[in-house]
């Protein structure tokens, strides 16, 4: 029994090892998601304070027939200042509909971003403490996900969005999604 | 001096390394001094070539030689000279060549210091580091090649990575690496001792100052490089844990466990097995972070050399040395005899339990950098774990930890008595609690920032109780001046320790920002200051274009308080863009300003931060490394004294 014990970090290694070398033939530069296809998490969210409407965010309005944007934003974040154009224009021009999740942030501080900004988005969640973010596997904001009218994930983009992802990602799977 | 002069040079420190790892080994079993003292001399003859090969590169460096293919990649004729320099160990090749500097430069430490270490101990522990740089060697000269020539050389160079270009690289990653070549020391320490199959406390008393500057080292690495990206990426933060953050903070978490645990071994002759089990484990971290910023393995903010044929040569080198010392261990180690027993409360029980807590929270980063792998391996999916895993896993087990670090050193050995100490420690108590309602009634602290304060207070109140308790006595002031190095140390270090954790619990949840489009004369109340635009406009570097701002903050009366100059850069070589965050540091806070895109008429986007405490967390981890070099330097001076006066009762320096 002693014996087995000091055997273990052998062991133990040699499973690392295998998976190691398992890891090494795969391509690292794409950040996946598991929730690709899957329903999205289940969550209610409270609305965010300061913003009319006043309208909270649950996952029963990501399944509604219609496919969709869900965007994590905080107003903390720089690059989601960046994208914010971008989601307008994906709003007002193409009139997608876009769900915004507002990662830890002080609801003052998101309302008065939006109101500088222009507020793009139908209905806002207030994740204060960042718990459906987790659900979501957020790596960091912001971070846009592609829901279909079923309330299935379809795509998953962490970073900022940009002009040249819009036009040749975002928007062929929305339109295959119709 | 040629790079081929270097690339020669590299090549016999490898024939030497062989040699090395090979017939002191020999001359061990058989009992040749001749054989074993050959080790002392190939230590030595690898400095020399190893240091021959780097100062050539750094040659290639100063001098702009763009026909060597890693300066022309990595470095550019207007680059200012220092960050010429520092472009040597700024890129894949160059920094596995510092790293077997550093190697080498250890192997010639242990081969002269340490006097009184039996030559068949010495010759093994050279052995085993020859063999550790023999794999180092191959692996540099197979597959990541400094010395390599293009046909045709470029004129000016491609430059380095601009967010590279900075004072905090030129120091992070030497002394990242006296860490993890600190623990290769550990490690063939605790190879040495397999082979020979026992382990005794003059072990433990040998190898110990090993661990301690790995550990410093690696504290000072990781703090300058949470430093750097605190300054240098601009996002207000300090730990992300990003794997490349985690690759080296689960080195750190085994180097902490294993610094106290060999002190286990060497006051108790207990903990043996374990001991070893640690050393061979703080290496092989430092090995597998090495795999995973090198391979591509894992995807990471700023993982900077990926290239699969690299990893499946790192893989053989970890199959052969984590494997080959898990196997000796599983071998070898079964035979240790146990150590003297202990109650539960005692000092042996408490640095269990440290033991068993810094164990697991290793554990828990290690499953959280390597689940996803796992994952992939299994079911082909791919996911990401982020910082809320992290905080929520690892932040319950370093509270007890710490509570535990006030308690622990009032403890005494073999048996002891918890009623006395907490009567001991009851002003670290009421400093806890004071400090946490003066949290509660400062505001917004959270349960969080609360406990956060109160565990800082207890710890930092709780260890100079225990610093003074030793100096208790008819005369304090010869009992100071007895004192061993090694509680000066300790106390250090635990000091170090609250203090950091008062400036991340603040700067946590204390934390004030604001972000507006600002023009200048636009001014900002945030944090009781008044943070006025002056001036912004273009600069000229030297190898890069600039926008620079000017801001004025003022006390709530209207005097100055600071000028910050935060910058935006355009480096054209490379095409990117950085920021440098504008930082004026005060005893309490960082008033800290970075700025983003902008225009004259639009304003610019402008980002201010008041950082509370920041400054001690840089401090903090400060204090812990100097601490852990003093207790280092106690031990050497006790082991040379120890040698004049003959042996030393066990446990005579608590």
């Amino acid at each position: 029994m002693k014996r087995f014990l000091y055997a273990v970090p052998l062991v133990g290694f040699i499973f690392l090892g295998i998976y190691l070398w398992n890891g090494l033939s795969k391509d690292p530069g794409v950040l996946p998601s598991a929730l690709i296809d899957r329903p999205a998490p289940e969550f209610t969210l409270p609305p965010l304070a300061g913003r009319e409407p006043a309208a909270a965010l649950a996952t029963a309005d990501l399944a509604t027939g219609k496919p969709m944007l869900v965007n994590f934003f905080a107003s903390w974040c720089l690059p989601c200042r960046a994208e914010h154009p971008l989601v307008e224009a994906l709003a007002r021009e193409y009139g997608v509909t876009v769900h915004a999740i507002n990662y830890k942030d002080k609801p003052q501080d998101a309302a008065a971003w939006l109101r500088a900004l222009g507020d793009p988005y139908g209905k806002v969640g207030a994740d204060s403490d960042g718990r459906v973010a987790l659900e979501f596997g957020l790596y960091g904001v912001p971070e846009t996900f592609v829901v279909d009218g079923k309330g299935k994930i379809r795509h998953r983009h962490a970073g900022a969005l940009t002009a040249e992802l819009v036009e040749s990602t975002i928007l062929p799977i929305l339109a295959a999604l119709q | 001096m040629t790079v081929e002069t270097g690339h020669f040079a590299l090549i016999v420190a490898l024939i030497l390394a062989t040699l090395q790892s090979t017939v002191p080994l020999f001359g061990a079993s058989r009992g040749r001094d001749d054989l074993m003292t050959l080790a002392r001399h190939t230590a030595w003859g690898q400095l020399v070539c190893v240091a021959i090969a780097f100062s050539a590169l750094m040659n290639a460096f100063a001098t702009s030689d763009f026909s060597v293919t890693v300066v022309a990649q990595n470095s550019h004729s207007a680059k200012p000279f220092l960050y010429k320099l520092a472009a040597t160990w700024g890129h894949h090749e160059g920094s596995l060549l510092l790293w077997i500097l550093i190697l080498v430069l250890f192997g010639v430490f242990v081969a002269s210091a340490g006097r009184g270490m039996p030559l068949a101990l010495r010759a093994r522990v050279l052995a085993v580091q020859g063999m550790v740089a023999m794999g180092f060697l191959l692996f540099t000269l197979l597959t990541s090649n400094p010395f390599g020539r293009l046909d045709v050389p470029p004129i000016d160079g491609n430059s380095l990575n601009p967010l590279l270009q900075d004072p905090g690289l030129v120091i992070h990653p030497p002394l990242l690496y006296f860490g993890y070549v600190g623990l290769s020391t550990a490690f063939s320490f605790a190879v040495a001792a397999l082979i020979e199959g026992k382990v005794t406390p003059d072990w433990a008393r040998w190898a110990r100052p090993w661990v301690l500057i790995a550990w410093s080292g690696l504290t000072m690495g990781i703090a300058l490089g949470s430093w750097w990206a605190y300054y240098e990426l601009g996002w207000g933060g300090f730990w992300f844990w990003d794997p490349v953050e985690n690759a080296s903070f689960m080195p750190w978490l085994v180097a902490t466990a294993l610094l106290h645990s060999i002190l286990v071994v060497a006051k108790r002759d207990g903990f043996k097995g374990w001991t070893l089990f640690l050393a061979i484990m703080g290496f092989s971290l430092s090995l597998l972070g090495t795999f995973i910023v090198r391979s591509g393995l894992l995807t990471s903010v700023h993982a900077f050399a990926t290239d699969p044929a690299r990893g499946v040569f790192i893989l053989g080198l970890l199959a052969v040395a984590i494997g080959g010392a898990f196997l000796l261990f599983a071998i070898r180690a079964p035979a240790l005899e146990g150590g003297k027993g202990f109650q539960p409360v005692s000092r042996e029980g408490a640095l269990m339990l440290n033991n068993l807590l810094l164990a697991t929270a290793a554990a828990t980063v290690l499953l959280g950098t390597m689940y996803p792998l796992f994952l992939e391996a299994m079911s082909g999916e791919k996911v990401s774990v982020g910082p809320p895993y992290f905080n929520a896993t690892f932040v319950p087990l370093m509270l007890p930890m710490l509570m535990l670090m006030a308690v622990a050193p009032l403890l005494s050995w073999r048996q002891a008595k918890l009623l006395p100490v907490v009567k001991r420690l009851w002003l670290a108590a009421v400093a806890g609690i004071g400090v946490a309602v003066f949290a509660i009634w400062a505001g917004d602290a959270g349960v969080g920032g609360v406990i956060g304060f109160g565990v800082a207070a207890w710890l930092g109140v709780g260890t100079i109780i225990g610093w003074l308790a030793r100096l208790q006595g008819s005369s304090p002031l010869r009992r100071l001046i007895g004192l061993p190095m090694e509680v000066h140390g300790m106390t250090m270090a635990h000091l170090g320790a609250a203090i950091l954790v008062a400036g991340m619990t603040a700067t946590s949840v204390w934390q004030a920002e604001a972000i507006r489009l600002m023009r200048p004369g636009d001014s900002v109340e945030l944090a009781g200051y008044n943070w006025a635009l002056k001036d912004i406009g273009p600069r000229l570097g030297p190898n890069y274009r600039t926008v620079m701002a000017e801001f004025i903050v003022t006390d709530s009366d209207g005097d100055p308080v600071a000028k910050l100059y935060p910058e935006r850069r355009f480096y054209p070589v490379a095409g990117q863009n950085t920021t440098e965050a504008g930082i004026h540091t005060l005893w309490y806070a960082d008033l800290y300003a970075v700025i983003g895109e902008g225009n004259p008429s639009d304003g610019w986007a402008v980002r201010l931060y008041y950082n509370p405490l920041v400054p001690w967390m840089w401090f903090g981890a400060g204090v812990m490394s100097f601490g852990g070099l003093v207790s280092a330097t106690g031990r050497l001076r006790v082991r040379r004294r120890a040698k004049a006066a003959g042996p030393q009762p066990a446990g005579a320096a608590a």
